[in-house]
C-alpha cells in the first residue's frame, strides 16, 4: 500500500464515520462538531486530488464561516434535546433500506472496470492550481462568477428580511420626525391676564 | 496510486449516509440542513475526482460555485429555521403541517 492509499482510506474513514455521527448523534452541537470533522478530512480528500485551493476554501468558508453559523443558530434556540430523536427507531427501517439500496446501487455501479482507472500521478508543485482555477474564472467563467456574486447578495439579503422584526411598543425616535416639526405644531402662547392676588 | 473508483465509492457512501440522515431525523429542521450540506460534500468530491482524472480545471469551478450556492442556502435555510422557531416554538419538521390541504 502506498502512502497516499494510506493517507486516502484514512482521511475516507474519518470523513464516512463522522458522517454517520452527525446523523446519529443526539446532541445537535456534537452533529455539528461532526459535521466540522467530515468537511475538515474530506478537504484533505481534496487537497489529494490537487484541488488545493478549494481544500483550502472549504476548510476556510465551511468550517470557518458556514458551520460557525450553524452553532450559532443552535445555541441561539432553545430546543429540548431529549425529544429530537423520537422518531428515530420508526424510521430506522425505511431510512436504511432506502440508503444501503442508493449504496449499493451506487457501488455496483462505481465499481465497473469503467472507473478501475488509475488517477493520474502528481504533478510538480511547480503547477499552480490557484492560478490555473483563477485563469478560467475570470475568462470563460466570467458571467457565471456575476451571478454568483448576484446569489451571495440575494441571500445576504434575504436572511436580513427574514429575520428582521419590528416589535411593538418600542420607544424610539423618528428623525424625519424629529425635523421636520415646526415651532408652531408644539408651542402655543397663551394671553392671559395676571392673576390678582387673594388677600 | 488510488483508483478513481475508491473515490466515487466514497462520495457515494457520503450520499447515502446523508439520505438516510434525512429520513432518520424528523424531528431536528437543523440536522436535515446539515445532512444536505454532507450531500453536497458528497457531490463536490465526484466533481473533483473527475476533474483531477481528466485533467480539466472545469470540475474545480464548478464545485466553486456549488459551494457558493451552498453557504447562501445555509444562510437562507437558517434565517428561515430562526423565524420558524420565533414563531412557532419549535424545530420539528413533523408539526410544521400548516398548508397541508
Amino acid at each position: 500500500m502506498t502512502f497516499q492509499l494510506f493517507i486516502f482510506y484514512l482521511f475516507s474513514a474519518v470523513t464516512l464515520l463522522s458522517a454517520v455521527a452527525v446523523v446519529t448523534v443526539r446532541n445537535p452541537i456534537y452533529s455539528a462538531l461532526f459535521l466540522i470533522l467530515a468537511f475538515f478530512s474530506s478537504a484533505t480528500t481534496w487537497v489529494l486530488l490537487e484541488a488545493e485551493f478549494l481544500g483550502v476554501v472549504l476548510v476556510l468558508v465551511y468550517v470557518g464561516a458556514v458551520m460557525v453559523l450553524f452553532l450559532f443558530v443552535i445555541m441561539m434556540l432553545d430546543i429540548q434535546v431529549d425529544t429530537l430523536k423520537e422518531g428515530f427507531i420508526r424510521y430506522l427501517p425505511v431510512g436504511l433500506l432506502v440508503a444501503v439500496a442508493v449504496a449499493v446501487e451506487m457501488i455496483l455501479v462505481m465499481s465497473s472496470d469503467v472507473f478501475k482507472v488509475d488517477i493520474p500521478a502528481p504533478v510538480p508543485l511547480s503547477v499552480d492550481n490557484t492560478k490555473a482555477l483563477g485563469e478560467v474564472l475570470y475568462t470563460e467563467y466570467m458571467y457565471p462568477f456575476e451571478i454568483a456574486a448576484v446569489i451571495l447578495v440575494v441571500a445576504m439579503i434575504a436572511a436580513i428580511v427574514l429575520t428582521m422584526r419590528r416589535r411593538k411598543g418600542v420607544k424610539k425616535q423618528n428623525p424625519s420626525k424629529q425635523v421636520r416639526v415646526r415651532r408652531n405644531d408644539r408651542l402655543r402662547i397663551v394671553k392671559m391676564k395676571a392673576e390678582e392676588k387673594k388677600s | 496510486m488510488i483508483p478513481l473508483s475508491h473515490f466515487l465509492i466514497v462520495s457515494a457512501l457520503l450520499f447515502s449516509i446523508s439520505v438516510a440522515g434525512i429520513f432518520l431525523n424528523r424531528k431536528n429542521m437543523i440536522i436535515l440542513l446539515m445532512c444536505i450540506e454532507l450531500m453536497l460534500l458528497a457531490v463536490n468530491l465526484n466533481f473533483i475526482a473527475f476533474s483531477h482524472y481528466l485533467g480539466d480545471v472545469a470540475g474545480q469551478v464548478f464545485v466553486f460555485f456549488i459551494l457558493t450556492v451552498a453557504a447562501a442556502e445555509a444562510a437562507i435555510g437558517l434565517a428561515i429555521l430562526v423565524t420558524v422557531f420565533r414563531n412557532r416554538r419549535t424545530i420539528n419538521v413533523e408539526e410544521l403541517d400548516e398548508i397541508k390541504g
